[in-house]
């Protein structure tokens, strides 16, 4: 039973990490960018909730929409005012490596000023009674996460697959030039992209929060570093990806500190980045489509 | 009748190199025009000026009373101007169907589209057939169908296609040729960038023969076809 009740806790935490990682994915897949900032997104999403809530006294349904329109909307300015301009004139993608480094440190620093580098304790956001599946005793938390992120992925998933936007987005990751050709503006495309990812990560950040009600500027570091993770060992680009790397991520984490050792956590989510790439370069659900004469 | 499509004085460089000189040409309504030319010759240079892909130094381009030049890329296929890219360029994950979504892209008239694919699947039964599979699994043959079935899909009233034969057999060729006088036939003009010079004064009305960034020869296919110099040139003597 305890097995089973650490797999769970696992695909509870392996939830945020792969609402995180389809930010990640989904900007790699567009611009074939790795955003080293999409990780302080949640930073940011968390202290807007943090300030909603606790500094301002506003309800929390507030606090939830505020993140996510927040976050969706730095998401866009980021693109804008960081990236835009290297992505047209067609920048070395180190560049924009570079620069995206350039704006998580700006931004960790950013918080740092304005709110105090000490972490700051939040409120118990959602509370109900925790579920009991047989002998299983399911936190609400994790609940919440797994309920959450199933929805908003088959959500993504929904619009990628059948709305025009969606289309556009796919169409553009796939070549730019023919995009535009069709006549699909594919800067707002992209900029539309950018503002998804965010938003998927601010509401990673609620659930973050009300699973370890405690944030710090540097709070996106590590956590970004494992979405990341997650994103590459499910195939990035790929959206069902993302999310298997990250339940895939949040299990192998929550039955090493069950059964090794706590300290032995992070050695063996980047032990199995290296075992999966080694074995499959592209990602579990990655493909190498080769091109046909 | 009238001119739809005219360059006047075009100079494209690629850093130091001067790519297109001074060419000038004119596409009539109606017609099928072709630019011929071998590797090089700066044919896909002039279509992407056109499409505004490549920014030309000098020179005017003038599509049905718009400047071409000052057109944003994803804007011009508003104006009724269509292109079938080099190497088709499909999007090779989609669908059939969601790369023929695309062609349509800049429509808001969802029941016409419906009726327009039907028509399409008429005109090219094999994109019926395989309307659900991925794009990137068809044949050369049936990709460039797509190509030219995609941008059918916006209604076109020119269409730009650069190099529809490359990679294909002689039969498929001539499959692809019939399909754009069809085309043509139905009312849409047509400008044909092609190195297969033979298929291509077959069925235009006019041409122009580049070579090194300039236009060497234009007149008739007809006279062109039968002209000295082009058949020891571009048709095997």
């Amino acid at each position: 039973m305890d097995f089973f009740s650490q797999i769970i806790n696992g695909l509870g935490i392996g939830s945020i990490y792969a609402l995180v990682a389809l930010g990640y994915s989904m900007v790699y897949g567009i611009v074939q960018l790795i955003n080293f900032a999409h990780g302080d997104i949640i930073m940011v999403g968390a202290y807007v909730v943090f300030v909603i809530i606790v500094m301002m006294g506003l309800p929390l349904w507030l606090a939830v929409l505020g993140s996510i329109i927040f976050c969706g909307i730095a998401g866009v300015l980021i693109e804008r005012i960081a990236y835009h301009r290297l992505l047209v004139r067609d920048a070395p993608r180190i560049s924009l490596l570079i620069t995206a480094i350039g704006v998580s440190i700006f931004l960790q620093n950013l918080f740092q000023l304005l709110f105090g580098s000490d972490a700051k304790s939040m409120p118990r956001m959602f509370s109900f009674s925790p579920l009991q599946l047989g002998g299983l005793q399911i936190t609400s938390s994790t609940v919440l996460n797994i309920l959450v992120s199933v929805i908003m992925m088959a959500g993504l998933q929904l619009m990628v697959s059948k709305m025009k936007i969606g289309k556009a987005m796919r169409a553009t990751s796939e070549d730019a030039g023919a995009a535009k050709l069709m006549g699909i503006n594919t800067n707002t495309t992209i900029a539309f992209t950018f503002g998804i990812g965010s938003a998927l990560a601010s509401a990673g950040a609620v659930l973050y929060c009300n699973t370890y009600p405690q944030i710090k500027p540097i709070m996106g570091g590590l956590l970004g570093l494992k979405a990341f993770v997650a994103a590459v060992l499910g195939g990035i680009g790929s959206i069902p990806g993302a999310m298997l790397g990250g339940y895939l991520l949040g299990v192998a984490e929550s039955l090493t500190n069950a059964y090794i050792s706590s300290n032995l956590t992070d050695a063996v989510v980047f032990g199995i980045l290296i075992i999966v790439l080694l074995v499959k370069p592209a990602g579990l659900l990655g493909k190498n489509t080769r091109e046909k004469v | 009748m009238g001119v739809m499509l005219s360059v006047k004085n075009l100079d494209v460089f690629y850093g130091s190199i001067h790519a297109i000189k001074n060419i000038s040409f004119d596409v009539q309504e109606g017609e099928i025009v072709t630019l011929i030319g071998a590797n090089g010759a700066g044919k896909t240079t002039t279509l992407h000026s056109i499409s505004g892909l490549v920014k030309p130094k000098n020179g005017e381009i003038n599509f049905m009373g718009n400047d071409l030049r000052t057109t944003e890329p994803h804007k011009i296929i508003r104006l009724g101007l269509a292109q079938v890219p080099e190497g088709r360029r499909i999007f090779a994950k989609m669908t059939v169907l969601e790369n023929l979504e695309m062609g349509a892209y800049i429509r808001n008239d969802g029941d016409k589209i419906e009726d327009d694919f039907e028509k399409l699947f008429e005109r090219l039964p094999r994109l019926k057939e395989r309307r659900k599979q991925i794009a990137g699994t068809l044949s050369g043959g049936e990709q460039q169908m797509l190509a030219i079935g995609r941008a059918l899909m916006c209604n076109p009233k020119m269409l730009l296609l650069d190099e529809p034969s490359m990679g294909l057999s002689p039969l498929l060729v001539g499959e692809i040729f019939n399909i754009i006088q069809d085309v043509n036939k139905s009312g849409v003009t047509v400008l044909l960038v092609e190195q297969n010079a033979k298929k291509a004064l077959e069925i235009a009305n006019h041409a122009y023969v580049l070579e090194t960034g300039t236009i060497a020869m234009e007149g008739d296919a007809d006279e062109l076809a039968n002209d000295e110099k082009v058949r020891k040139a571009y048709l095997g003597g």
